[in-house]
Protein backbone atom coordinates (compact mmCIF):
# COMPACT_ATOMS: atom_id res chain seq x y z
CA UNK A 1 0.00 0.00 0.00
CA UNK A 2 3.16 2.22 0.50
CA UNK A 3 2.98 2.25 -3.11
CA UNK A 4 1.97 5.54 -4.37
CA UNK A 5 2.42 5.91 -7.67
CA UNK A 6 3.90 2.93 -10.29
CA UNK A 7 5.11 3.78 -13.57
CA UNK A 8 5.93 0.38 -15.81
CA UNK A 9 7.65 0.35 -18.84
CA UNK A 10 6.53 4.18 -19.78
CA UNK A 11 7.32 4.75 -23.53
CA UNK A 12 6.09 8.36 -24.99
CA UNK A 13 6.78 9.03 -28.88
CA UNK A 14 6.27 12.37 -30.58
CA UNK A 15 6.82 11.52 -33.98
CA UNK A 16 9.85 9.95 -34.50
CA UNK A 17 11.14 11.27 -31.29
CA UNK A 18 11.09 9.59 -28.40
CA UNK A 19 10.42 11.92 -25.41
CA UNK A 20 10.69 8.98 -22.92
CA UNK A 21 11.97 5.81 -23.13
CA UNK A 22 10.51 2.38 -21.25
CA UNK A 23 10.49 4.19 -17.39
CA UNK A 24 10.14 2.26 -14.46
CA UNK A 25 9.81 3.43 -11.06
CA UNK A 26 7.70 3.86 -7.74
CA UNK A 27 7.26 6.19 -5.50
CA UNK A 28 6.22 5.90 -2.22
CA UNK A 29 4.36 8.23 0.25
CA UNK A 30 5.67 10.96 2.50
CA UNK A 31 8.93 11.67 0.56
CA UNK A 32 9.91 14.82 -1.56
CA UNK A 33 10.91 13.86 -4.62
CA UNK A 34 13.33 16.23 -7.33
CA UNK A 35 12.82 15.19 -10.79
CA UNK A 36 15.69 16.87 -12.55
CA UNK A 37 17.23 16.67 -15.90
CA UNK A 38 18.71 19.31 -18.60
CA UNK A 39 16.00 20.95 -21.11
CA UNK A 40 13.99 18.21 -23.16
CA UNK A 41 14.81 15.33 -21.22
CA UNK A 42 11.41 14.26 -20.42
CA UNK A 43 10.03 16.32 -17.68
CA UNK A 44 7.16 17.75 -18.27
CA UNK A 45 6.44 14.87 -20.90
CA UNK A 46 6.26 12.49 -17.83
CA UNK A 47 4.36 14.92 -15.40
CA UNK A 48 1.67 15.44 -17.89
CA UNK A 49 1.26 11.70 -18.65
CA UNK A 50 0.99 11.55 -14.63
CA UNK A 51 -1.70 14.22 -14.67
CA UNK A 52 -3.71 12.84 -17.59
CA UNK A 53 -2.77 15.45 -20.35
CA UNK A 54 -0.82 13.39 -22.56
CA UNK A 55 -1.55 9.69 -23.54
CA UNK A 56 1.72 7.25 -23.23
CA UNK A 57 2.28 5.55 -26.35
CA UNK A 58 3.25 2.36 -24.51
CA UNK A 59 3.37 1.35 -20.70
CA UNK A 60 1.38 2.37 -17.73
CA UNK A 61 0.67 4.36 -14.96
CA UNK A 62 -0.92 3.85 -11.92
CA UNK A 63 -2.08 6.34 -9.01
CA UNK A 64 -2.75 4.32 -5.42
CA UNK A 65 -3.49 1.23 -7.56
CA UNK A 66 -6.03 3.17 -10.23
CA UNK A 67 -5.19 3.80 -13.83
CA UNK A 68 -5.08 7.82 -14.44
CA UNK A 69 -8.31 9.07 -14.17
CA UNK A 70 -10.90 10.64 -12.38
CA UNK A 71 -9.75 8.81 -9.19
CA UNK A 72 -6.11 10.17 -9.81
CA UNK A 73 -6.68 13.59 -10.54
CA UNK A 74 -8.33 13.56 -7.02
CA UNK A 75 -5.28 12.86 -5.56
CA UNK A 76 -3.09 14.44 -7.68
CA UNK A 77 -2.47 18.44 -6.57
CA UNK A 78 -0.95 19.53 -10.32
CA UNK A 79 0.86 22.77 -10.79
CA UNK A 80 2.22 23.21 -14.45
CA UNK A 81 4.81 25.34 -15.77
CA UNK A 82 2.42 28.01 -17.67
CA UNK A 83 -0.49 29.86 -16.37
CA UNK A 84 -3.63 28.78 -16.70
CA UNK A 85 -5.62 30.69 -14.31
CA UNK A 86 -8.15 33.20 -16.25
CA UNK A 87 -6.67 37.14 -16.16
CA UNK A 88 -10.60 38.63 -15.68
CA UNK A 89 -11.25 37.28 -12.20
CA UNK A 90 -9.85 38.42 -8.67
CA UNK A 91 -8.06 36.07 -6.35
CA UNK A 92 -10.73 35.64 -4.24
CA UNK A 93 -12.63 34.50 -7.20
CA UNK A 94 -10.19 32.03 -8.35
CA UNK A 95 -10.38 30.72 -4.65
CA UNK A 96 -13.87 29.96 -4.64
CA UNK A 97 -13.43 28.63 -7.79
CA UNK A 98 -10.69 25.81 -6.14
CA UNK A 99 -13.15 25.56 -3.63
CA UNK A 100 -15.96 24.26 -6.30
CA UNK A 101 -13.85 22.54 -8.06
CA UNK A 102 -11.51 20.37 -5.47
CA UNK A 103 -13.48 18.50 -2.59
CA UNK A 104 -10.19 18.69 -0.82
CA UNK A 105 -9.28 22.20 -1.14
CA UNK A 106 -8.71 24.09 2.58
CA UNK A 107 -9.46 27.94 2.45
CA UNK A 108 -8.10 28.78 5.38
CA UNK A 109 -4.61 27.48 4.55
CA UNK A 110 -4.63 29.40 1.15
CA UNK A 111 -5.78 32.86 2.76
CA UNK A 112 -3.43 32.47 5.43
CA UNK A 113 -0.26 32.14 2.45
CA UNK A 114 -1.53 34.87 0.47
CA UNK A 115 -1.58 36.81 3.79
CA UNK A 116 2.19 35.79 4.72
CA UNK A 117 3.25 36.58 1.47
CA UNK A 118 1.19 40.05 1.35
CA UNK A 119 -0.90 39.49 -1.35
CA UNK A 120 -4.31 41.06 -1.44
CA UNK A 121 -6.89 38.68 -2.32
CA UNK A 122 -8.77 41.19 -3.54
CA UNK A 123 -6.49 41.75 -6.44
CA UNK A 124 -7.59 41.39 -10.00
CA UNK A 125 -5.31 38.30 -11.53
CA UNK A 126 -4.20 40.49 -14.55
CA UNK A 127 -2.77 43.51 -12.22
CA UNK A 128 -0.19 41.11 -10.67
CA UNK A 129 3.28 40.72 -11.72
CA UNK A 130 4.42 37.40 -13.46
CA UNK A 131 6.37 36.26 -10.39
CA UNK A 132 3.06 37.06 -7.85
CA UNK A 133 1.00 35.10 -9.88
CA UNK A 134 3.19 32.16 -9.50
CA UNK A 135 2.98 32.48 -5.97
CA UNK A 136 -0.49 32.25 -6.37
CA UNK A 137 -0.86 29.57 -8.38
CA UNK A 138 1.59 27.75 -5.83
CA UNK A 139 -0.64 28.34 -3.25
CA UNK A 140 -3.47 27.32 -4.71
CA UNK A 141 -1.71 24.27 -5.69
CA UNK A 142 -0.21 23.85 -2.02
CA UNK A 143 -3.85 24.36 -0.11
CA UNK A 144 -5.45 21.51 -1.75
CA UNK A 145 -4.89 18.09 1.07
CA UNK A 146 -3.65 15.96 -1.78
CA UNK A 147 -1.60 12.60 -1.46
CA UNK A 148 0.58 13.64 -4.06
CA UNK A 149 1.84 17.32 -5.46
CA UNK A 150 3.11 17.39 -8.64
CA UNK A 151 5.54 20.90 -9.43
CA UNK A 152 6.58 21.44 -12.47
CA UNK A 153 9.13 24.29 -12.13
CA UNK A 154 7.30 26.26 -9.02
CA UNK A 155 10.51 28.45 -8.18
CA UNK A 156 11.64 29.54 -11.11
CA UNK A 157 10.27 32.84 -11.87
CA UNK A 158 9.87 33.89 -8.25
CA UNK A 159 12.84 35.92 -6.22
CA UNK A 160 15.05 34.44 -4.07
CA UNK A 161 13.26 35.86 -0.63
CA UNK A 162 9.71 34.58 -1.81
CA UNK A 163 11.87 31.16 -2.64
CA UNK A 164 12.92 30.50 0.29
CA UNK A 165 8.97 31.09 2.01
CA UNK A 166 7.57 28.70 -0.72
CA UNK A 167 10.46 26.04 0.04
CA UNK A 168 9.33 26.43 3.46
CA UNK A 169 5.68 26.35 2.53
CA UNK A 170 5.87 23.08 0.95
CA UNK A 171 8.04 21.49 3.93
CA UNK A 172 5.49 22.49 6.37
CA UNK A 173 1.98 22.38 4.80
CA UNK A 174 2.39 18.78 3.20
CA UNK A 175 1.66 16.26 5.57
CA UNK A 176 3.51 13.19 6.22
CA UNK A 177 1.33 11.06 3.92
CA UNK A 178 1.74 13.08 1.21
CA UNK A 179 4.33 12.85 -1.51
CA UNK A 180 5.67 16.06 -3.73
CA UNK A 181 7.46 15.22 -7.21
CA UNK A 182 9.40 18.94 -8.01
CA UNK A 183 10.70 19.51 -11.05
CA UNK A 184 13.45 21.75 -11.38
CA UNK A 185 17.08 23.19 -12.47
CA UNK A 186 17.43 25.01 -9.40
CA UNK A 187 18.65 22.41 -7.41
CA UNK A 188 20.91 24.05 -5.37
CA UNK A 189 17.70 26.09 -4.58
CA UNK A 190 16.00 22.49 -3.64
CA UNK A 191 18.30 20.22 -2.65
CA UNK A 192 18.73 20.52 1.02
CA UNK A 193 14.55 19.58 1.39
CA UNK A 194 14.72 16.68 -1.27
CA UNK A 195 14.70 13.03 0.41
CA UNK A 196 15.38 11.65 -3.48
CA UNK A 197 16.45 12.60 -7.24
CA UNK A 198 15.18 11.08 -10.13
CA UNK A 199 17.91 12.28 -12.83
CA UNK A 200 16.38 12.22 -16.39
CA UNK A 201 18.36 12.22 -19.27
CA UNK A 202 16.96 12.07 -23.02
CA UNK A 203 13.79 10.08 -21.62
CA UNK A 204 15.69 7.50 -19.56
CA UNK A 205 16.37 7.53 -15.77
CA UNK A 206 19.98 7.71 -14.95
CA UNK A 207 19.74 7.73 -11.50
CA UNK A 208 17.26 7.43 -8.95
CA UNK A 209 18.69 7.80 -5.01
CA UNK A 210 18.40 9.41 -2.38
CA UNK A 211 20.31 12.63 -1.77
CA UNK A 212 22.24 12.07 1.63
CA UNK A 213 23.17 8.53 -0.14
CA UNK A 214 24.66 10.98 -2.93
CA UNK A 215 26.31 13.22 -0.75
CA UNK A 216 28.10 10.44 1.59
CA UNK A 217 29.26 8.11 -1.38
CA UNK A 218 30.64 10.89 -3.96
CA UNK A 219 31.12 13.21 -0.94
CA UNK A 220 29.57 16.38 -3.81
CA UNK A 221 26.41 18.33 -3.35
CA UNK A 222 23.18 17.21 -5.77
CA UNK A 223 24.11 19.96 -7.67
CA UNK A 224 27.68 19.08 -8.40
CA UNK A 225 26.76 15.75 -9.22
CA UNK A 226 24.47 16.98 -11.85
CA UNK A 227 26.68 18.99 -13.58
CA UNK A 228 28.66 15.81 -13.56
CA UNK A 229 26.33 13.82 -15.39
CA UNK A 230 24.98 16.63 -17.45
CA UNK A 231 28.28 17.93 -18.90
CA UNK A 232 28.13 19.66 -22.13
CA UNK B 1 16.25 31.08 9.47
CA UNK B 2 18.83 28.59 7.79
CA UNK B 3 21.24 26.51 9.37
CA UNK B 4 23.92 26.87 7.21
CA UNK B 5 24.39 23.64 5.81
CA UNK B 6 26.77 22.64 3.30
CA UNK B 7 25.38 20.80 0.26
CA UNK B 8 28.15 18.65 -0.43
CA UNK B 9 27.87 16.45 3.31
CA UNK B 10 24.59 14.48 4.48
CA UNK B 11 22.43 16.88 5.61
CA UNK B 12 21.40 15.12 8.56
CA UNK B 13 24.92 14.67 10.03
CA UNK B 14 25.59 18.04 9.98
CA UNK B 15 21.68 18.45 11.52
CA UNK B 16 23.16 16.29 14.75
CA UNK B 17 26.42 18.53 14.70
CA UNK B 18 24.39 21.73 14.92
CA UNK B 19 21.46 20.18 17.71
CA UNK B 20 24.90 19.00 19.90
CA UNK B 21 26.63 22.51 19.66
CA UNK B 22 22.96 23.57 21.01
CA UNK B 23 22.86 20.94 23.76
CA UNK B 24 26.44 21.14 24.65
CA UNK B 25 26.56 25.35 24.82
CA UNK B 26 23.62 25.12 27.07
CA UNK B 27 21.21 26.69 24.68
CA UNK B 28 19.21 23.63 24.86
CA UNK B 29 19.40 22.91 28.66
CA UNK B 30 19.67 19.13 30.11
CA UNK B 31 16.24 17.77 30.27
CA UNK B 32 14.98 20.40 27.60
CA UNK B 33 11.69 19.97 25.53
CA UNK B 34 12.98 19.21 22.00
CA UNK B 35 10.57 21.24 19.37
CA UNK B 36 8.95 19.51 16.91
CA UNK B 37 10.53 17.98 13.64
CA UNK B 38 8.24 19.62 12.13
CA UNK B 39 9.24 23.28 13.08
CA UNK B 40 13.04 22.13 13.36
CA UNK B 41 12.58 21.37 9.61
CA UNK B 42 10.99 24.85 9.29
CA UNK B 43 13.65 26.36 11.30
CA UNK B 44 16.97 24.57 9.39
CA UNK B 45 14.89 24.78 6.07
CA UNK B 46 15.52 21.02 5.50
CA UNK B 47 13.07 18.05 4.87
CA UNK B 48 11.13 16.81 8.20
CA UNK B 49 12.19 13.41 7.04
CA UNK B 50 16.06 14.03 7.33
CA UNK B 51 15.15 16.03 10.39
CA UNK B 52 13.32 13.22 11.78
CA UNK B 53 16.22 10.68 10.95
CA UNK B 54 18.57 12.88 12.85
CA UNK B 55 16.83 12.98 15.82
CA UNK B 56 15.91 9.72 15.86
CA UNK B 57 19.93 9.16 15.34
CA UNK B 58 20.74 11.31 18.70
CA UNK B 59 18.38 9.06 20.75
CA UNK B 60 20.08 6.31 19.96
CA UNK B 61 23.21 7.79 21.14
CA UNK B 62 21.17 8.26 24.00
CA UNK B 63 21.25 12.90 23.73
CA UNK B 64 17.17 12.53 23.85
CA UNK B 65 14.33 10.71 24.68
CA UNK B 66 10.84 10.51 23.59
CA UNK B 67 8.37 10.21 26.08
CA UNK B 68 5.16 8.66 24.72
CA UNK B 69 2.59 11.37 24.93
CA UNK B 70 4.59 14.28 25.37
CA UNK B 71 6.89 14.64 22.90
CA UNK B 72 11.00 14.79 22.92
CA UNK B 73 13.22 15.76 25.69
CA UNK B 74 17.19 16.43 25.42
CA UNK B 75 18.55 13.93 27.90
CA UNK B 76 18.70 15.01 31.64
CA UNK B 77 22.17 12.63 32.32
CA UNK B 78 24.81 15.29 32.75
CA UNK B 79 27.53 12.44 32.02
CA UNK B 80 26.44 11.97 28.30
CA UNK B 81 26.71 15.62 27.98
CA UNK B 82 29.99 15.95 28.93
CA UNK B 83 31.30 13.09 27.15
CA UNK B 84 29.97 14.43 24.13
CA UNK B 85 31.74 18.02 25.06
CA UNK B 86 34.70 16.03 25.08
CA UNK B 87 34.11 14.80 22.02
CA UNK B 88 33.50 17.59 20.26
CA UNK B 89 36.57 19.21 21.53
CA UNK B 90 38.67 16.55 20.64
CA UNK B 91 37.53 16.59 17.79
CA UNK B 92 38.43 20.35 17.22
CA UNK B 93 41.62 20.13 18.53
CA UNK B 94 42.94 17.39 16.32
CA UNK B 95 41.91 19.73 13.42
CA UNK B 96 43.81 22.79 15.14
CA UNK B 97 46.64 20.91 15.49
CA UNK B 98 46.79 19.19 12.31
CA UNK B 99 46.36 22.61 11.04
CA UNK B 100 49.23 24.40 13.11
CA UNK B 101 51.52 21.41 11.72
CA UNK B 102 50.98 22.37 8.51
CA UNK B 103 52.15 25.99 8.97
CA UNK B 104 55.28 23.92 10.23
CA UNK B 105 55.08 24.81 14.11
CA UNK B 106 56.13 22.60 16.99
CA UNK B 107 54.38 21.51 20.04
CA UNK B 108 56.30 24.43 22.39
CA UNK B 109 55.19 27.02 19.77
CA UNK B 110 51.57 26.30 19.55
CA UNK B 111 51.36 25.64 23.23
CA UNK B 112 52.87 29.36 23.93
CA UNK B 113 50.12 30.71 20.94
CA UNK B 114 47.44 29.30 22.86
CA UNK B 115 48.39 30.66 26.03
CA UNK B 116 49.64 33.82 24.58
CA UNK B 117 45.97 34.17 22.66
CA UNK B 118 43.21 32.48 25.19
Amino acid sequence: MSSLLEVNSLTKKYGNLTALNNLNFELESGHIIGLLGPNGSGKTTLIKIICGLLQPTSGSVMVEGNPVGVESKKVISYLPDTTYLGNAASVQETIDFFMDFYEDFDQDRAYDMLGKLGIDPSAHLRTLSKGTREKVQLILVMSRRADLYILDEPIAGVDPAARDYILNTIITNYDEKASILISTHLISDVENILDEVIFLKQGEIVRFCGVDEIRSNEGKSVDGLFREVFKC
Amino acid sequence: MSWNLDSDRPIFIQIIEHLEYDIVSGSMPPGAKVPSVRELASEAAVNPNTMQRALSEMERQGLMRTERTSGRYVTDDESVITSLKKNLASVGVDGFIKQMKRLGLDREEVLKLVKDNY
